[in-house]
């Protein structure tokens, strides 16, 4: 008589449906087997009887107290994320900017045709100094929000930032847009601040919703090693200066900031 | 889940149940993600105690287990959006403890490598002789009540890779589907009926020495044959 495998005699105990029948006849009628699957049975029951410590139902509650503090305002939402207003407000607004820009250089298209390239790269460059100096602008106002937040009072253990998050989350993606078309432009100092910026502003919005002071003070120092807030506001500077200026020839940032990073 | 060993009726009751638990957690993630963060609380006192059993078994110890439960909801509340909601939400939370008790136990097993000297192994592998002595205590229950033999059922536990610990708690002991299996250890089906049965046989062959003889002896005096499991594996 042909002896069952191990593989079969494990698959039978732990459910295999696969001739299980057949299985089942032969057990019957052959005790080698029978004795075989005894043994595996017995070592199956004991480890059955190992203890399991028991959870109650408030064990819930208690889970939910704990990591209720570290939940983001608002769940992950993966790929709908794409479908929230505020990223139709952000590509919208770099869709109107491209927009506007073509528009503009199609109708500044001079009837000289001497000067016709500088024209229309000036007016997309104003388009886009626009753009970036309210963008730098509203960055500057986080990131000052953040340095200058005092420690939470004494029986406040943490404080949140979880306003401040928001706003740097929503900036990063105008942030990546921006310092690509400044590569691709060739304006490296401010592509190189942009660069520096989107860092501060992730670090901003991958740390804990409720920081302690300990930690508070360490995203502090941070945003305080990049020197970013003193080249955001170079670079804002500058770029508020050429908006002035009407017929500006296309120039890269001259920053101060970019060079200061770069020393 | 799929459950095994279970007449038809209670089969019916737990699926109506289920179905009911499904609907009410399908409704706590929409309101989820539509910003109540609150709703979240359901899922959340809904599954502890399952993730509990599981991350428990997986891992072996409490502390640890009530960290996976916990990164497991975080987890799972960060990435809510990629839920389906056709999908059980019991079951895809059960999913992402299993897959980070996993990366734990591979963790763990790294810095333990790291921290055990020689002299320290040596001394945890060498055999106390009393260990050897037979019990003369028969049943399971005793069994398992038997310190020495404890210490050698979580040894045994222990050594088996982290995916045959995955396969055999998920299987043996939560009575999962082998599809389920699979998609945790991220492998095929039929590689993960193999892990199943490779873990049987590795504690077989590490606690037989000390259960086998007397359990077969108590299973020839009871006279049946032992329950097999019921669903497909």
């Amino acid at each position: 008589m042909k002896h069952l495998t191990e593989e079969e005699l494990i698959g039978y105990r732990e459910g295999e449906t696969t001739q299980r029948e057949g299985i089942a006849e032969h057990l019957t009628s052959c005790t080698a087997c029978r004795t075989e699957l005894d043994r595996l049975e017995a070592v199956l029951s004991a480890l059955d009887n190992l203890p399991l410590p028991e959870r109650g139902p408030e064990y819930g509650r208690a889970v939910w107290q704990k990591i209720a503090p570290q939940l983001p305002e608002k769940a992950g939402r993966g790929w709908r994320a794409w479908f929230e207003p505020r990223r139709w407000v952000a590509i919208g607004a770099m869709a109107a900017i491209v927009i506007a820009a073509f528009v503009a250089g199609r109708w500044s298209k001079p009837r000289d045709s001497g000067a016709p390239a500088a024209s229309v790269a000036q007016v997309r460059e104003r388009v886009l100094v626009v753009a970036v100096g309210e963008h730098l602008g509203k960055s500057e106002m986080v990131l000052m929000e953040l340095a200058n937040a005092t420690p939470p009072a004494p029986g406040q253990k943490q404080i949140n930032i979880a306003a401040e998050q928001q706003r740097a989350e929503d900036l990063l993606d105008a942030n990546r847009l921006y310092r690509e078309t400044a590569q691709q432009s060739g304006d490296a100092a401010l592509a190189d601040v942009l660069d520096d910026l989107e860092r501060v502003l992730l670090d901003v919005a991958h740390s804990p919703q409720e920081l302690t002071p300990a930690k508070l003070e360490s995203l502090q120092k941070r945003i305080e090693a990049h020197g970013i807030l003193f080249k955001v506001r170079v670079v804002g500077k500058e770029l508020q200066e050429k908006q002035k200026t009407p017929n500006s020839a296309p120039a890269p940032t001259e920053s101060k900031a970019g060079g200061r990073n770069k020393a | 889940m799929i459950r095994m060993s279970e007449s038809a009726g209670s089969t019916q009751a737990r699926e109506a149940l289920q179905s009911a638990a499904r609907e009410s957690d399908a409704i706590a993630v929409e309101r989820t993600l539509a910003g109540e963060r609150d709703a979240f609380r359901v899922l959340v006192e809904r599954h502890s105690q399952q993730l509990f059993r599981l991350a428990y078994r997986m891992t072996g110890n409490e502390h640890d287990a009530e960290e996976v439960v916990q990164e497991a909801f975080l987890r799972a509340y960060r990435n809510l959006g990629q839920f389906g909601s056709r999908a059980n939400f019991g079951t895809w939370a059960y999913r992402i403890a299993a897959n980070y008790a996993i990366d734990r136990m591979r963790q763990k097993r790294t810095e333990d490598a790291r921290r055990q000297t020689p002299s320290a192994l040596a001394e945890e592998q060498e055999q106390d002789p009393l260990d050897l002595v037979p019990d003369e205590r028969p049943t399971p229950d005793r069994l398992a009540g038997n310190v020495e033999l404890r210490k050698k059922m979580e040894q045994a536990l222990k050594e088996l890779s982290s995916s045959e610990r995955t396969a055999f708690v998920m299987r043996h002991w939560e009575g999962c589907a082998i599809e389920e299996i699979a998609a945790v250890l991220k492998s095929t089906t039929s590689a993960a009926k193999n892990t199943v049965f490779r873990s049987v046989q590795k504690l077989r062959r590490a606690l037989e020495p000390y259960v086998g003889a007397r359990g077969a002896l108590q299973a020839k005096a009871a006279g049946a044959a032992p329950e097999p499991r019921g669903t497909e594996l």
